[in-house]
């Protein structure tokens, strides 16, 4: 049986971790690669690399930063931020990254998920979204980009059924509205984009509790759940969360 | 010395990666002249099928494959190198390398009604069959590895399957015949487990 995959997402800013963790606080807490190794031993299924430096034009840092991870870390990782066009996906994937996700430079140009996909297959491009609820859109929900910061025309089911077929093989898709509340995901966004598309939906954003995990994850229909503080913040392992969901019927891998 | 074939098909450094942490000696080229004292041999990849062969062909590696079959030393296809070996695939209509007798097919129409996506990503638990592969030596029963596919491979001979993963059915992701073993899902990605097997593969008996 498919598990449903538990994802931690790392931000990293000229090839360090941006915030603190409390459970490596007696070892260099800046470096992603050691974190990295650290949630590896824990068992998690994938990791996300996310440079918040996306205007940032020497992307050198990070590709050291994507072969450093993967001579040690054996699992999958995707890496995003940044990333606008095809010579950024091939110095990426050539580091040793699985994926790319790529969020604003999609919306300006969708054709990049084309050439992407032409080149790398589809299971390489993961299209990033950043959602938050409008009721003047068909769906209810609007595309931002640059952070959630501007606003699209773009309609989230509509894009994320576009976004498909252009060839993308995978959606990482945050609620704006939720993402930092520690109140649960969204549940209602989840759920459409995924029983819409043929490719795997991951959420991301609201998760403070692996109840919360679990909700999305199921009601949600969602493949897998992206976590960032849960983890870094100490309060939970990836074991710990995964044996609550293992004892809630969910399958994960233990 | 383990060969590993370079033909341009995605991040084949994976694989490199994990031979290096366990310190097994690897020879990766572009050129098959490189490759030809190898004791065994790894064909990895990721991409398109119709891509993948025009490669093959371009560096001469698709003569050099069927040699290498001939010859009876190891071959380890992994992903689409597990399925380029077989004689035809269902992406973009691809005559293939035929080393193996079968077809490669797109998961059916009817999975996205029944909720099944594609790619079929993630981790999932496999059975294995048909006797014993020695990649599996030592390696949890039951234990979970890494997909990452939309097309699966449907060997002519049911026999030759040594591993199937659940997926909407029992969807074969390992074959052994003869010299050739092939896995669908990526060992150099699927953590402890998957390296036990790249280990189980390289540090093989001297080959007859």
């Amino acid at each position: 049986m498919l598990k449903k995959r538990i994802i931690v997402c790392l931000d990293v800013k000229d090839g360090r971790t941006t915030k603190g963790v409390k459970f490596l606080d007696n070892v260099d807490i800046g470096d992603p690669v050691v974190m990295a190794a650290e949630y590896y031993r824990q068992g998690v299924d994938e990791l996300v690399f996310y440079d918040i430096m996306a205007s940032a034009r020497d992307r050198g840092p990070t590709l050291d930063l994507i072969r450093r991870v993967a001579e040690t870390v054996f699992i999958p990782f995707c890496v995003g931020g940044g990333i606008s066009t095809v010579g950024d996906i091939r110095s990426t994937i050539l580091a040793g990254a699985e994926k790319v996700s790529i969020n604003s430079p999609a919306v300006r140009n969708p054709d990049l998920i084309t050439e992407g996909a032409a080149i790398f297959g589809a299971q390489c491009i993961v299209l990033g979204m950043d959602a938050k609820r409008d009721s003047s859109m068909s769906s209810g929900y609007r595309v931002f980009i640059n952070g959630g910061r501007v606003a699209t025309d773009f309609d989230a089911l509509e894009w994320a059924i576009r976004a498909e077929k252009l060839g993308a093989g995978e959606i990482v898709l945050n609620s704006i509205d939720a993402d930092g509340t520690k109140a649960g995901c969204e549940i209602n966004l989840t759920r459409m984009i995924s029983e819409h598309v043929g490719i795997p939906v991951v959420a991301s954003g609201g998760a403070g509790t692996p109840a919360h995990m679990a909700e999305v994850l199921t009601g949600g229909k969602a493949d897998a759940a992206l976590i960032a503080s849960m983890v870094h913040s100490g309060e939970y392992t990836i074991g710990s969360i995964k044996r609550t969901l293992a004892e809630m019927n969910i399958p994960v891998r233990l | 010395m383990t060969g590993i074939v370079d033909y341009n098909a995605g991040n084949i450094r994976s694989v490199e990666l994990a031979l290096l942490s366990m310190k097994v000696e690897y020879r990766i080229s572009k050129n098959p002249l490189d490759l030809v004292g190898s004791d065994r041999l790894i064909f990895p990849g990721v991409g398109e099928a119709k891509f993948a062969m025009r490669e093959l062909k371009k560096t001469g590696f698709d003569v050099f494959l069927r040699d290498w079959t001939a010859s009876g030393k190891p071959l380890l296809g992994v992903c689409l190198g597990s399925q380029i070996i077989f004689d035809h695939s269902e992406e973009s209509d691809t005559v293939c390398l035929g080393l193996l007798a079968g077809t490669v097919r797109r998961f059916p129409a009817d999975f996205k009604e029944r909720g099944l996506k594609v790619p079929h990503m993630g981790w999932n638990n496999i059975t294995l069959r048909n006797g014993h592969s020695s990649l599996f030596d030592g390696v949890e029963k039951n234990t979970d590895v890494y997909f990452v596919h939309s097309y699966y491979i449907d060997p002519a001979d049911p026999l030759v399957v040594t591993a199937t993963a659940d997926y909407g059915f029992p969807v074969p992701c390992a074959v052994k015949k003869g010299n050739i073993e092939a896995l669908q899902f990526h060992p150099e990605k699927s953590g402890a487990e998957g390296l036990k097997m790249l280990a189980n593969f390289t540090r093989g008996g001297a080959p007859c």
